[in-house]
């Protein structure tokens, strides 16, 4: 029997405002357990939740660039289960009355493009952690840190719609890039703060009613995730094969063996007991805010791709690479405006630049050479001061030490060799010294031609003007 | 006149004309307590050291001439109000050894002022009940009659005004939980219109119901404590930002021409004698003050006790979910593994009147039946609340009995829950539409018990209620009644 897999995702974006979404305390990762608590997300007696009016805002920001309706009147209802990381004993969430709703992705695979539905978008709290690892001091016990626990997540429910490992991937790339376009969510799968659960169903081929679904959960990256739908496929293929049903369950992910195991014997059946949250208001949003945020929503990295490759003429594979992240192609489009040869900018931007900066472990905002820095090294070659392989030895001593491209060239005597004379006589004695292979050359092993540039270029400890060096080379050895 | 005995007002001047200091006033209560605790068993806590403290900065302040209508008065609050650094227990085991980190809003707001706080007082467990007898820290007595329940879930912050042991008391009302114990101890006891209050330090039994509360000797004392605690609070979402009036500034209005409606599903047969007789003294009363009296209809109040428990509990369940001995309160002993911890936490914890509600609530909301309880519920919450509104677009306030009888014997309605949940049928409704009521002293039964009159206000009309109130307190002498302990 051939099966048609379904699925569907379920992402959990930690949301990056200043302060949690019921209270003032920090959302800054990495804090002293317990450090960053209040009564209010501490769950203590009497406190009371209010909303941070920011986490609206990234939620009207995603619903917006998403494609989705925004909620008018949209609600907050209380998910009620017991946990020690869960201080109230509920989680404040939406159930009937997302904020945003109706939504669609576009994605690629393989040159085919395909629309995605998002059901929903809804604001909720994160959970606290446990920690069950040895604590010094504490040693075997489980311990709860409770500094995560009212952090502001938006979930991102799609529709059922993707219909291979590669259409889910593609569809969470795209997700994961659109939320860290817009400021709102940093995107870092391994700190959790961008988090996906799919649910994975098999139907018969031809067919249109949906298989029991397994929801896999604790995927911390993407290639897991197509290993975790992989597996998956084969593992409710062979059930069904053997007549057997598929039970609907959560089922966690172990990246050391690559399969999926139920937690059936540890989370029975949880009824939530939604019912709106009496300490909260509804959350009302008018078409002057929705108008107001749309304002200030960035260009999207569909759109930006669009225009590199119409406005720059970039081929689509730079403008893929350099519109992955904002940030990167904001660094490209502040050098383009100060050397406007996109091309030759986008080969430095995705060459040396991402090289360096990839050995030294930083993101393209933390990189010590300024677009305008670029952009006058870029004018140096174009000047002719240094030729493009000099001009990487300078591009690697501006990386480290932070200097001005003139200044390296001065200081380090890097100016190219342009005078034909100069060179001349270089080459003149090279060929004098190879009388060799200036034979060989001239009876025919022309291969050889590289050898001699190589060492007219070692003699001149690499300034020699190449083309200079090519011409005047091949007149000399021709005779 | 001893001090232990005077209102807020006969106190403040006084202190304002220096005749005695705020730690004599405070001392003066804390023996008064003292002597009769014994019997009436008002207080959990009582807190003489940071009391004198507290007592001993008022009188520094009234020595640079800053002296507030509250400044060194001695008032008690109910257990259920998280106070920094003295022990909340609302009334619980679960919460027996809970000393909270902050203060909540009223409570701040009454330290500001320069209250001085003595100590915090008895209730029922979780705010549940109608009698106090579910406290974990034993019944408190009612100072009329030893043998009587003082009424309940505010029943120490009532008996504390009556045996005169605080000056005024904070009491918090989801069904009646004060006007019931004022009604059967004799004083005065206010439930503001919800919002009105911040709930932001009130330990939650139902979040829609729940509202802060003064119990007082008379009315005038009413006014200044719910003008002291009264506003908006950033804290709470559900507080409202409408401007607090001067609630004593109007006062003095009288009733001429006032429109009082009689609901007549209060006006049962059966009601008790005593009741009867009180609250028709008490509308004639007002009819000869020139207040215009009218029957109107609240065709719903049938479905008010059913609706109230199935809301209350259903929130109580989900907000009691927090005491589950992880962080704060009783963990119990005895646990192997987590699950066995929450169950046997709460299981020793909890009393059985909370753990009822508990069960009851989490039913209303469980899966199957939330459409034809919770939600049904709700959507008869919305009829009552729209029989308010429409008879108060007829009459200015509303008069009714505060409770079918008066305070009865303590042991006396335990054997049925249910026949404890009915005594709350003429205040419920208040809560379930969101609007204010008080209940003040309208006389004394053949036994010797107290009986109060419940006066129902508009929306935010707590001006009007107070002042109609007023009248009647200064047209009869019940407020001047006292029990003799």
């Amino acid at each position: 029997m051939k099966y048609q897999v379904v699925i569907g995702l379920e992402v959990h974006t930690q949301l990056t405002t200043n302060t949690k979404i019921f209270c003032g305390c920090s959302t800054r990762f990495g804090a002293t357990p317990n450090s960053q608590t209040c009564p209010v997300c501490l769950g203590f007696p009497g406190a009371l939740p209010v909303l941070n009016q920011k986490v609206v805002e990234f939620a009207i920001r995603a619903g917006l660039a998403t494609n989705c309706s925004i909620t008018k009147r949209s609600i907050f209802a209380r998910k009620n289960y017991f946990y020690p990381d869960l201080p109230k004993g509920y989680q404040i969430s939406q159930f009937d009355l997302p904020i945003c709703q109706n939504g669609h992705l576009d994605i690629e695979v393989e040159g085919v493009r395909k629309r995605i539905g998002i059901t929903r978008i809804h604001m909720e709290e994160d959970a606290g952690k446990l920690v069950h690892a040895d604590v010094p001091g504490i040693g075997d016990d489980s311990c709860v840190d409770l500094n995560r626990a009212c952090t502001p997540l938006l979930e991102v429910v799609s529709e059922p719609d993707m219909r291979s490992p590669d259409e889910a991937i593609a569809y969470l790339k795209k997700l994961h890039e659109i939320v860290r376009y817009l400021g709102i969510c940093d995107g870092n799968l391994e700190e959790g703060s961008f988090r996906c659960d799919a649910n994975v169903s098999l139907m018969p081929v031809g067919s249109t009613t949906f298989g029991t679904r397994a929801e896999l959960k604790n995927i911390n990256s993407f290639r897991f995730i197509k290993q975790a739908i992989e597996y998956e496929m084969e593992r409710q293929a062979e059930l069904l094969d053997e007549g057997g049903r598929v039970i609907q369950e959560t089922r966690l992910f172990d990246p050391n063996t690559g399969t999926t195991r139920s937690m059936r014997g540890k989370e029975e059946a949880h009824d939530y007991r939604y019912f709106p949250d009496p300490d909260l208001v509804p959350v009302i949003v008018d078409d002057a805010w929705i108008e107001a945020v749309r304002k200030t929503l960035p260009e999207l990295p569909d759109a930006k791709r669009q225009r590199f490759v119409t406005e720059f003429g970039l081929p689509e594979y730079d403008a893929e690479v350099l519109a992955a992240s904002r940030e990167l192609a904001e660094y490209f489009e502040a050098t383009v405006a100060l050397f406007p040869q996109a091309k030759t900018v986008s080969n430095w931007v995705m060459g040396e630049v991402t090289r360096a900066l990839n050995d030294d472990g930083k993101d393209i905002t933390e990189s010590p050479v300024t677009p305008a820095q670029l952009a006058d090294l870029l004018k140096l070659i174009e000047k002719g001061t240094i030729s493009g392989k000099i001009a990487k030895t300078v591009f690697d001593e501006m990386y480290k030490t932070g200097k001005e491209p003139g200044k390296i060239v001065e200081e380090k005597g890097l100016v190219q060799v342009s005078d034909t004379g100069a060179i001349e006589a270089i080459i003149d004695e090279v060929l004098a010294r190879e009388p060799g292979q200036v034979a060989e050359f001239r009876s025919g092993k022309e291969k050889l031609f590289g050898f001699f540039v190589g060492q007219v270029m070692k003699a001149s400890k690499g300034k020699a003007n190449p083309a200079l060096v090519n011409e005047l080379l091949l007149k000399k050895l021709n005779g | 006149m001893e001090i232990f005995e005077l209102t807020i007002h006969e106190l403040h001047q006084k202190l304002k004309a220096k005749e005695l200091s705020c730690v004599e006033a405070t001392r003066a209560m804390l023996a008064r307590i003292d002597s009769v605790e014994e019997r009436v068993n008002a207080y959990i806590t009582v807190t003489p050291e940071e009391a004198l403290r507290e007592a001993e900065a008022a009188d520094r302040r009234i020595a640079q001439g800053e002296i507030d209508i509250l400044t060194g008065i001695p008032v008690g609050l109910k257990d259920i109000f998280i106070t920094k650094g003295i022990r909340t227990t609302c009334g619980s085991k679960i919460l027996h050894n809970f000393v909270p980190p902050y203060d909540g809003t009223a409570v701040a707001r009454l330290k500001e002022r320069g209250a001085v706080i003595v100590g915090k007082l008895n209730q029922d467990e979780f705010a549940m009940g109608s009698s106090s007898e579910s406290s974990f820290f034993g019944p408190t007595r009612n100072p009329w009659n030893l043998e009587c329940t003082p009424g309940g879930s505010s029943g120490g912050s009532a008996a504390a005004i009556a045996a005169q042991e605080a000056t005024a008391t904070l009491g918090t009302d989801t069904g009646g939980s004060i006007r019931q114990p004022a009604s059967h101890c004799g004083c005065v006891g206010l439930k503001p219109t919800y919002g009105r209050v911040s709930r932001y330090g009130v330990i939650a039994y139902a979040s829609s119901l729940d509202q802060v509360g003064p119990l007082t000797r008379d009315v005038t004392d009413a006014a200044i404590m719910l003008g002291a605690v009264a506003g908006h609070d950033p804290l709470d979402s559900t507080s409202v930002n409408t401007p607090v009036p001067d609630y004593l500034a109007g006062l003095n209005a009288g009733v001429k021409g006032l429109k009082i409606g009689l609901p007549k599903e209060y006006f049962i047969e059966g009601l008790d004698p005593d009741v009867k007789a009180a609250t028709d003294r008490a509308i004639e009363l007002y009819r000869s003050l020139g207040a215009e009296i009218r029957e109107v209809s609240l065709p719903h109040t049938e479905y008010a006790v059913a609706t109230y428990y199935l809301i209350a509990t259903a929130e109580a369940s989900s907000n009691l979910a927090r005491y589950d001995g992880v962080r704060f309160g009783h963990r119990t002993e005895a646990a192997r593994g987590l699950a066995d911890m929450f169950a046997k936490t709460r299981a020793e914890g909890f009393g059985a009147e909370v753990k009822r509600r508990i069960m009851l609530g989490t039913y209303a909301l469980s899966s199957g039946y939330y459409d034809a309880y919770y939600l049904k519920a709700q959507k008869a919450r919305t009829l009552i609340m729209q029989d308010f509104l429409k008879a108060f677009e007829d009459v200015d306030v509303l008069l009714t009995p505060v409770a079918p009888t008066p305070a009865f014997k303590i042991g006396e309605k335990l054997a049925d829950p249910l026949q404890m949940y009915l005594s709350d049928i003429f205040t419920i409704p208040v809560n379930l539409a969101g609007t204010c009521g008080i209940s003040i002293p309208a006389g004394i039964s053949a036994d010797g018990l107290p009986i109060g009159l419940q006066l129902i206000g508009k929306p935010f009309g707590e001006g009007a209620l107070l002042s109609t109130a007023y009248a009647f307190e200064k047209g009869t002498e019940w407020s001047t009644k006292k029990a003799a302990l």
